[in-house]
C-alpha cells in the first residue's frame, strides 16, 4: 500500500450561511456539483423555499445593526473580507479553477480581482453619500439636504458563470451602501459561493448581512421576488424567462428590480450603478436660523 | 373501563380521591389536611413529561389543518399590554386591533380578549364599543402579588366594577412556597368572591400561578390543584414578567390537571399559557397539546386562551401567507 492511501479522505460537506450559522438545507436534500467536465467536487445543499424564508428573516434582523453602522465602520469590515480571502488565496484559486474549467493562474487572476473588488468597495462606503448626495438649492430659509439611504433586505440572483468574481461584484455593491442580502448562488458552481460563507463568518460581518444559498433559482426566487420583506431584488443570473417572471413577482410590493445585465467581462471597472441600484434618497429640510430684521424663521 | 375509572385507580394508591367536587370539602377544612392531599398527588416526571411535550411538538401541521389552527388560535389570543408605560391612546390602539386583528382582511376572526391593568378597563370597554372582544383584567397586585389581603380585594372589585369580563389574579407565591397552601387557598376563594358584580353575575377569574418561580413541577401540579379546589375558571402559567415563562412542559402538566379534575369531578376549567409564545409554530404545538391531552372540549376560546403581543402578529403574517401565497413581512402588520 502506498503511502497516499494510509490516510481516509476527509471531505468536506458544503453548507449553506444563513443568520451567521452553517445550517444544512432545511429541506435536507443535497445535489452533485461537478467540474466543468462533469467530475463529482461534492454535494450541496439543495434549498428549498423555506430555507429562503429563514434568510430574509435573518437579512431583516440583521439590517437594522448594519445600515446604522457607520460607513467607516462598513469599509473596515469589506476590507477585512479582503484580507480574510487573501489568507485562504489557494483554496479559492483550486474551487474557482475546478468550477469554471479555468488554468491555476487564471483561476489566480480571478481570485486577485474578486479581492480587489473588496477593497474597491471599501473606499466607496463613505464616499458615495458624497457623489450621490448632497445640498440642493431651495427657495427658502432651509438647508435641504439629501442622503442616500440603504434600500433593504435584496435578494440576489448570482451570475450563473463567473462563480466567484461575479458573486463578490453583485454581493459587495448590495452590503457596501448598508443593504443586507439574500444570495442564491451559480446553480452549477455553488462551490466558491459557499467557502465565501466562511470567510464573511470570520470577517467581522454581523450574521444576517449576507444570507448564501445554493440550488436552483427557479425555485426559491419566485418566493423571493413575491415577499412581501424583500425590498429589492437583482436579477444578474437569472435568464431571460425566469428573469420576466421574477419581476413580474415583484411588482407587487413595488419592489426595486435590477434587470439582468450582459456582462462579457467581470473584471472591468464596475462603476457605481450596482450601488446606486438599491439606495433610496431622504431629504431632509432644516431651517437655516434666523431671517434678520423679521427676526427668527420659526 | 372509563376515564373516571382509570384516573381514580391511579390516585388510589395514594389517597381516597373523592369522585364530586363536595367530597373534595375535606381536604381543605385545614392546612394539614390539605398539605396531605397536595403531596398525596403523584409525583412528576419530569423526564418523562419533557419528552412527551417535545414529542407532541414535532407534529407537522400544514395547508387547510393549518389554516384552521391559525384563526383558530387568533380567536384564543387574550392581546394583552401591560406596561408602566400604557396609555388610553395605546390600550384603544390594542382594543381595535383585538376586533380587527387585520383590517386588510375582514374574515380574520377577533381574539378573544384584550388584557389590560386594572385602571384601563373602563378604557378598554369604551374603546371595545359592544363587540364580541372580552376585557381581561389583572389584578391582586399584578405581577408580584405583594400587598395585604383588603388592597388585592379591593383592585379585584375596582376592576370588576369598570366592567371587566375576566379578572387574571396572582397567587401569593411566597405563601405557597413557604407551605402555607391554605393561605393560597383562601386568597384564590376570596378574590372569587371579590369578582361577584352587584347583579350577581361574575367575572370569570383566571388563576396565574408564575410557574417559572414555582421552582418544580410537582409545585405546579400542587398549585393547579389548590387553583382548581379553589373555584378558578381557568389556570394560567406566567404573568410574562420573570424569565421564565410558558413553556409546553408546564402547560402540559397543567392540562392534564384539569383533565383529571373534569374526570374527577364534571367540572370544566381553562388553561391559559402565557408569556414567550411568539411564533405560529409555538401556537400550534399548544394547540396540539390541548388537543392530545385534554381533548377537543378546550379547543375553543371559552377554555383555552393564549396571553400574547407579539404572538398575533406573526399569526397574521402566515394567516396572510396562506391566503395569499405571498410571504408577508412585518411592515403589513401594525407595530405594538
Amino acid at each position: 500500500m502506498s503511502e497516499s492511501t494510509t490516510r481516509l479522505n476527509v471531505f468536506k460537506t458544503y453548507k449553506l450561511y444563513v443568520g451567521g450559522k452553517f445550517p444544512r438545507s432545511e429541506s435536507g436534500r443535497v445535489y452533485e456539483v461537478t467540474d466543468s467536465k462533469g467530475k463529482w467536487l461534492a454535494n450541496a445543499p439543495l434549498s428549498s423555499r423555506k430555507d429562503a424564508r429563514d434568510a430574509v428573516v435573518a437579512a431583516r434582523k440583521a439590517f437594522g445593526g448594519w445600515s446604522g453602522a457607520t460607513a467607516y465602520n462598513r469599509s473596515q469590515i469589506l476590507y477585512r473580507i479582503a484580507e480574510m480571502l487573501e489568507g485562504r488565496r489557494e483554496q479559492f484559486v483550486r474551487e474557482v479553477g475546478d468550477a469554471e474549467g479555468l488554468s491555476k493562474s487564471k483561476a489566480a487572476a480571478v481570485v486577485d480581482a474578486a479581492i480587489d473588488r473588496w477593497v474597491w468597495y471599501a473606499g466607496w462606503t463613505d464616499k458615495i453619500g458624497q457623489v450621490v448626495g448632497g445640498a440642493n438649492p431651495v427657495a427658502g430659509p432651509f438647508f435641504n439636504l439629501s442622503t442616500p439611504e440603504p434600500t433593504g433586505v435584496v435578494a440576489v440572483v448570482a451570475p450563473q458563470e463567473s462563480s466567484f468574481l461575479g458573486l463578490v461584484s453583485v454581493i459587495a455593491p448590495v452590503i457596501a451602501t448598508g443593504n443586507t442580502a439574500v444570495v442564491i448562488a451559480s446553480e452549477k458552481a455553488p462551490l466558491p459561493a459557499l467557502s465565501l460563507g466562511e470567510v464573511l463568518a470570520t470577517s467581522d460581518l454581523p450574521g444576517g448581512v449576507v444570507n448564501v444559498l445554493s440550488g436552483k433559482a427557479s425555485e426559491m426566487g419566485p418566493h423571493l421576488a413575491a415577499h412581501q420583506d424583500v425590498n429589492a431584488i437583482d436579477l444578474a443570473g437569472a435568464g431571460e424567462a425566469l428573469a420576466k417572471e421574477l419581476e413580474i413577482a415583484a411588482a407587487d410590493n413595488l419592489k426595486r428590480v435590477l434587470r439582468p445585465q450582459p456582462v462579457d467581462d467581470w473584471s472591468a471597472d464596475p462603476g457605481t450603478s450596482r450601488m446606486t441600484a438599491f439606495l433610496e434618497t431622504k431629504t431632509v429640510w432644516h431651517p437655516t436660523g434666523s431671517l434678520g430684521a423679521s427676526g427668527s424663521s420659526y | 373501563m372509563g376515564v373516571t375509572g382509570r384516573y381514580a385507580r391511579r390516585y388510589a394508591r395514594v389517597v381516597t380521591m373523592p369522585t364530586t367536587l363536595t367530597a373534595f370539602a375535606d381536604v381543605t377544612t385545614s392546612d394539614s389536611a390539605l398539605r396531605r392531599f397536595l403531596h398525596g398527588l403523584p409525583g412528576v416526571d419530569a423526564v418523562g413529561l419533557e419528552a412527551r411535550a417535545a414529542a407532541l411538538g414535532t407534529r407537522s401541521i400544514k395547508t387547510t389543518a393549518k389554516a384552521y389552527a391559525i384563526d383558530l388560535a387568533i380567536s384564543m389570543i387574550d392581546l394583552t399590554t401591560l406596561e408602566g408605560a400604557d396609555t388610553p391612546g395605546k390600550v384603544r390602539a390594542l382594543a381595535a386591533k383585538a376586533v380587527h386583528p387585520d383590517p386588510t382582511d375582514r374574515t380574520t376572526p377577533m381574539t378573544a380578549a384584550v388584557c389590560v391593568y386594572p385602571d384601563m378597563v373602563a378604557t378598554a370597554k369604551a374603546a371595545l364599543n359592544g363587540a364580541d372582544v372580552k376585557v381581561a383584567s389583572v389584578a391582586t397586585a399584578f405581577p408580584a402579588g405583594r400587598a395585604a389581603l383588603p388592597v388585592k380585594l379591593a383592585d379585584t372589585r375596582d376592576a370588576v366594577a369598570a366592567g371587566a369580563d375576566e379578572i387574571d389574579m396572582v397567587i401569593d407565591r411566597g405563601a405557597f412556597l413557604a407551605g402555607r397552601y391554605l393561605e393560597t387557598y383562601e386568597l384564590i376563594k376570596a378574590v372569587k368572591e371579590a369578582c361577584v358584580r352587584e347583579d350577581g353575575t361574575a367575572a370569570r377569574l383566571k388563576v396565574i400561578f408564575e410557574t417559572g418561580e414555582l421552582s418544580t413541577y410537582d409545585n405546579i401540579r400542587r398549585a393547579s390543584w389548590i387553583g382548581m379546589l379553589a373555584g378558578a375558571d381557568f389556570i394560567k402559567t406566567s404573568t410574562g414578567k420573570v424569565g421564565t415563562n410558558a413553556t409546553p412542559a408546564n402547560t402540559l402538566l397543567m392540562l392534564e390537571a384539569v383533565r383529571d379534575f373534569k374526570a374527577q369531578t364534571g367540572i370544566q376549567i381553562g388553561v391559559k399559557p402565557a408569556g414567550g409564545i411568539r411564533t405560529t409554530k409555538d401556537a400550534i404545538k399548544f394547540l396540539v397539546l390541548v388537543n392530545e391531552t385534554a381533548g377537543e372540549d378546550w379547543l375553543t376560546s371559552e377554555w383555552f386562551r393564549f396571553g400574547a403581543s407579539s404572538l398575533l402578529n406573526d399569526l397574521l403574517m402566515q394567516r396572510q401567507k396562506l391566503s395569499t401565497g405571498r410571504y408577508s413581512g412585518p411592515d403589513y402588520v401594525t407595530v405594538d
